[in-house]
């Protein structure tokens, strides 16, 4: 087997990228909508720590850090906005979720 | 990899564990985003941030994989499984799991796939040292130290012999940022304001 180089780690994380945004196109249910953005948000940090990596410093891994602050952040957000959605209308289907439609 | 720099890690980053953690990724996000039932999709998203935790690890990124298994796994995904209790899943695994436009979200995001493979294969040169024409990495001239890892994060982060460093500022507006976040969850999630 060759060695693993950064272009390997790349293509992990396209992987699970593009799974992620299937996820968010396709799904119905919210919760699943926002464990999909969390996929997304993790092949970002996967390309970032494998370019600091391949530059030898330690700035990708600071954006990586900063990155989980920020998913910690849009999962809280996330989740309120969800559970105060459900108790109004007992529901978490994207396509039912039209309130700002007319 | 030199031994002295690095002892003990050289042994464990071989190939055949990047290709099992990535497949153990892959495969289990795959099942996130498939699952009828969102426990299922949970507990699968668990197993790949554990993967890519892993991954981390075999960047050398220790510091970067405990953030990812305390804060992701530890807490995030705890967040999730209470809301997912919370409101209720038997109802939303017996419906429809896709939207009605899935054929074309899924050709886009298909077509997003491409778009990321023709530039990885155009780009290839840019990944490559231009004076010997080997992958910059793995290059034994560029390395990370393992040992000291969490110090010099903590001296970008917080500063060091008295002075701020490049990303002090930066860390107090995400702490900000978190106490936004949790106001608004709390204000969000109450019955009467």
């Amino acid at each position: 087997m060759t060695d693993i180089t950064t272009i390997h780690y790349l293509v992990v994380a396209a992987a699970l990228f593009v799974l992620g945004v299937i996820g968010v196109l396709t799904r119905r249910n919210v919760v699943i909508v926002l464990m999909s953005i969390e996929l997304i948000l993790n092949a970002v940090n996967l390309n970032l720590v494998a370019f600091s990596r391949m530059w030898g410093n330690l700035h990708g891994q600071l954006f990586a850090i900063f990155i989980v602050v920020d998913a910690a952040a849009e999962a809280a957000a996330g989740l309120g906005i969800l559970i105060a959605f459900f108790r109004n209308k007992e529901t978490i289907n994207v396509d039912e979720i039209d309130l700002l439609k007319w | 990899m030199n031994p002295v720099i690095n002892p003990g890690m050289a042994p464990v980053a071989t190939p055949f564990f990047f290709y099992l953690l990535a497949g153990m990724a892959i495969a289990s996000g795959l099942a996130v985003i498939t699952r009828k039932n969102a426990v299922h999709s949970a507990l699968a998203l668990i197993v790949t941030l554990l993967s890519v935790a892993g991954l981390y690890l075999m960047l050398y990124a220790p510091f970067v994989a405990g953030v990812q298994i305390i804060v992701y796994a530890g807490g995030i995904m705890v967040l999730f499984l209470f809301v997912i209790m919370l409101v209720n899943v038997e109802i939303s695994s017996k419906e429809r799991q896709f939207n009605r436009i899935w054929p074309i979200g899924l050709a886009g995001a298909c077509a997003l796939l491409a778009l990321f493979m023709s530039a990885f294969t155009k780009g290839k040169d840019l990944f490559l040292d231009p004076m010997t024409g080997k992958p910059r990495w793995p290059d034994p001239m560029v390395k990370l130290a393992e040992g000291s890892n969490t110090q010099q994060v903590a001296n970008m982060l917080y500063g060091e012999a008295g002075r701020m460093g490049p990303y002090t500022f930066a860390f107090e507006i995400a702490s900000l940022l978190l106490l936004v976040a949790i106001l608004g969850a709390v204000i969000m999630t109450k019955k009467k304001i």
